[in-house]
């Protein structure tokens, strides 16, 4: 079992004839997802990627091939657009690539999306995948395994090593959720962990966060208050300086908020194992196993 | 992205936000014309992009003209914590009856900018924020709908504004938003909106922070850039399209993500090193880039070794070993570089490094620990 992508995703590709949506699209193929239409304005009638369709509009898509799950590879000054039309068109899961959208267009886009019934997974994240059914987005497959592990981060490749070190002591995976790194987002930690509790095919569950902001906490306090099921966390950015932003348009401690000290010990007092670096996931994964 | 005080406030008059009369001076002659023209006593405020300007002596209030000359002359070429002040805003000297903060920034957990106002002007407010949070009043503004005039009203009743300034106030507060919007800032302040001797409202300090996301549709701010904000190679790593920040540790990094960067970071501090820098090359760097990296690194004098920290996927390790490789050729290398690198093509890129024989580990904590020993001149 897993969550939000199985055997039941109908995926369609925002951006498919792009290099980064044509490379991704035929990774996701090769690894088993089903794949099941390309939308971009001005390619309909034509294939991509071997024999997936693409049409013009993503109304168009939906009503040919029942496309439920959509991942838009569209550039930043376009992906607000592609994904409003996604919701439109009535998909249920969302899931946006593309970094650099400003925050106040995602804050614009939310406060639409939750007026639907479309959930939106990032922007500027890796998307998830659920090893050994579907992957929808750029991970790296082969590193993945399946399990009971569910896992979900802010961060890109600093997820991928936590998978390594997981894959590599023979600890499999249910789903991983990589929410992205910008200030306003779709889905986040609680979201997540909500779904995780859940599920019957997730018994574990890994948070790796990072400064900026109080996701964390947030997640933290519905840890200590509902959540049954184990959960190993490691933070990112402890050596971090104050006003300066990491990389993600998210990761900055401003006015002193948002520092790892105070994320770590909102999550250790609500019971969580906090790692001091991401091998040490694996070896407390272990333990609970 | 950090605006100056003087851009901001120019930003805020644009929107209908009363500011003092007054201009931007590079030579002390210069602060002397603007002080003759308002014809009135000025202050002269020193225009770098760090806090505490006043407290280092940096705004100072002149009589007259020639007084004005001179303390332009004192404060321009001044040094404020690392930065040279290259400019001088010349503002007429207000007459401050009551101060107060104003501001909005983005509030991510509500996923809605904050407006927030308090009767506790000209300090900042994160001070107000831990002594007397009592005395901010906040209201969110729904992103579709924009900043309404009860919300306005909120704020000003809220600090306990006497009714005469309250429409002055609201016009200024909706003003403000406005601003934000649409300059896509991520904090827009005036701190403080004062009360002059006039009985008007009038914006005598300000800062706006800009979305770096949005600089690409916000070509005239972004054309307001000070070469200053960051360090020469900051913008020269920005050039290259690497996200760089300089750090005071021996330990040079080069990592792909955000997130792994920082973690890497963090193991380096946990088995007692320190980190020299903050260095992703993000998705799907080249050779190119990997050696703009490297040359970055290794120009800091303070590196006793390096670290690269490589998963691939978007990013190949082939590609990111032919980079070490043409650095290796092409630069001095003096210090230990120690390379972790796994994920796609990595067999590949393990090939072309063979030759090179730079230490490398396939586990990060051992890594790690490799160039923590390296940096001390041990080798393990």
């Amino acid at each position: 079992m897993s969550i939000l992508v199985d055997n039941e995703t109908r995926l369609l590709v925002q951006g498919i004839t792009g290099s980064q949506g044509a490379f991704h699209a035929q990774q996701m193929i090769q690894y088993g997802t089903n794949v099941v239409a390309g939308a971009v304005p001005g390619r309909g009638g034509q294939w991509a990627v071997g024999n997936t369709p693409v049409f013009d509009t993503v109304h168009e898509a939906v009503n040919t091939t029942d496309a439920n799950t959509s991942i838009i590879f569209v550039p930043a000054a376009f992906a607000v657009d592609a994904l409003l039309e996604a919701a439109d068109a009535g998909i249920k899961l969302i899931v946006c690539i593309t970094e650099n959208i400003p925050a106040l267009d995602m804050a614009c886009s939310r406060a639409y999306l939750d007026a639907t019934d479309s959930i939106l997974i990032g922007p500027n994240c890796p998307g998830l995948i659920s090893p050994g059914s579907a992957k929808v987005g750029i991970m790296a497959g082969h590193i993945h395994t399946p399990g009971n592990v569910g896992i979900v981060s802010r961060s890109g490749t600093l997820t991928y090593e936590v998978i390594y070190a997981l894959t590599a002591r023979g600890i499999g995976q249910s789903t991983a959720v990589g929410i992205g790194g910008d200030p306003i987002k779709g889905l986040n930690f609680l979201d997540v962990l909500q779904m995780f509790e859940q599920d019957s095919g997730t018994e574990q569950v890994v948070l790796i966060g990072e400064i900026g902001g109080a996701d964390e906490q947030v997640a933290a306090d519905y840890i200590s208050t509902e959540m049954r099921k184990p959960v190993i966390a490691f933070i990112a950015g402890q050596t971090a300086p104050p006003g300066r932003r990491m990389g993600h348009a998210g990761a900055i401690i401003s006015g002193g908020e948002g520092t790892a000290a105070e994320k770590i010990e909102a999550l250790q007092s609500a019971g969580v194992a906090i790692a001091r670096h991401p091998e040490e996931i694996a070896e407390l994964a272990a333990l609970n196993v | 992205m950090k605006l100056h005080e003087y851009q901001s406030k120019r930003i805020f008059a644009e929107y209908g936000v009363p500011i003092p009369d007054g201009d931007i001076a590079t030579t002390p002659a210069e602060a002397r014309a603007i002080a003759e023209r308002i014809g009135k006593p000025v202050v002269i405020k020193s225009q770098v992009l760090v806090g505490g300007r006043g407290k280092a002596g940096g705004i100072k209030l002149a009589q007259t003209p020639a007084e004005a000359e001179e303390v332009a002359g004192g404060i321009l070429g001044m040094d404020i914590k690392g930065l040279t002040v290259q400019k001088v805003l010349v503002d007429e000297a207000a007459d401050i009856r009551a101060e107060i903060y104003l501001g909005a920034v983005l509030d991510r957990g509500a996923r809605k900018v904050a407006i927030m106002a308090s009767s506790e002007g000209g300090v900042e407010i994160e001070e107000v924020a831990a002594q007397t949070p009592e005395k901010i009043v906040t209201v969110h503004v729904h992103p579709l709908l924009g900043m309404q005039g009860y919300q306005a009203r909120q704020l000003a009743f809220g600090i306990g504004l006497s009714k005469e300034y309250i429409p002055a106030f609201t016009r200024i507060a909706q003003s403000l938003y406005r601003a934000f919007f649409e300059s896509d800032a991520s904090l827009a302040e005036i701190n403080p909106l004062i009360v002059n001797g006039d009985n008007q409202l009038e914006a005598v300090d300000g800062k706006i922070l800009l979305d770096d996301s949005a600089l690409p549709r916000q070509t005239e701010l972004a054309s307001m850039r000070d070469p200053d904000e960051d360090s020469a190679t900051e913008t020269e790593a920005r050039e290259a399209g690497l996200s760089y920040i300089d750090l005071d540790g021996e330990i040079g990094c080069m990592v792909n993500g955000a997130g792994l960067a920082m973690a890497t970071m963090d193991i380096i501090k946990l088995y007692g090193g320190n980190p020299a820098n903050f260095l992703d090359i993000g998705g799907g760097a080249g050779a190119d880039k990997v050696l703009a990296a490297l040359r970055i690194i290794l120009r800091d004098t303070r590196v006793k070794a390096v670290l690269i920290n490589i998963f691939g996927g978007i990013t190949r390790c082939d590609e990111v070993a032919n980079g070490i490789v043409e650095a290796i050729n092409s630069l001095n290398v003096k210090v230990p570089i120690v390379v972790r690198m796994v994920g796609v093509n990595e067999e590949e890129g393990r090939q072309i490094l063979a030759d090179s024989k730079l230490p490398s580990a396939n586990r990060l904590s051992e890594a790690v620990q490799m160039a923590v020993a390296a940096a001390k001149g041990e080798s393990k």
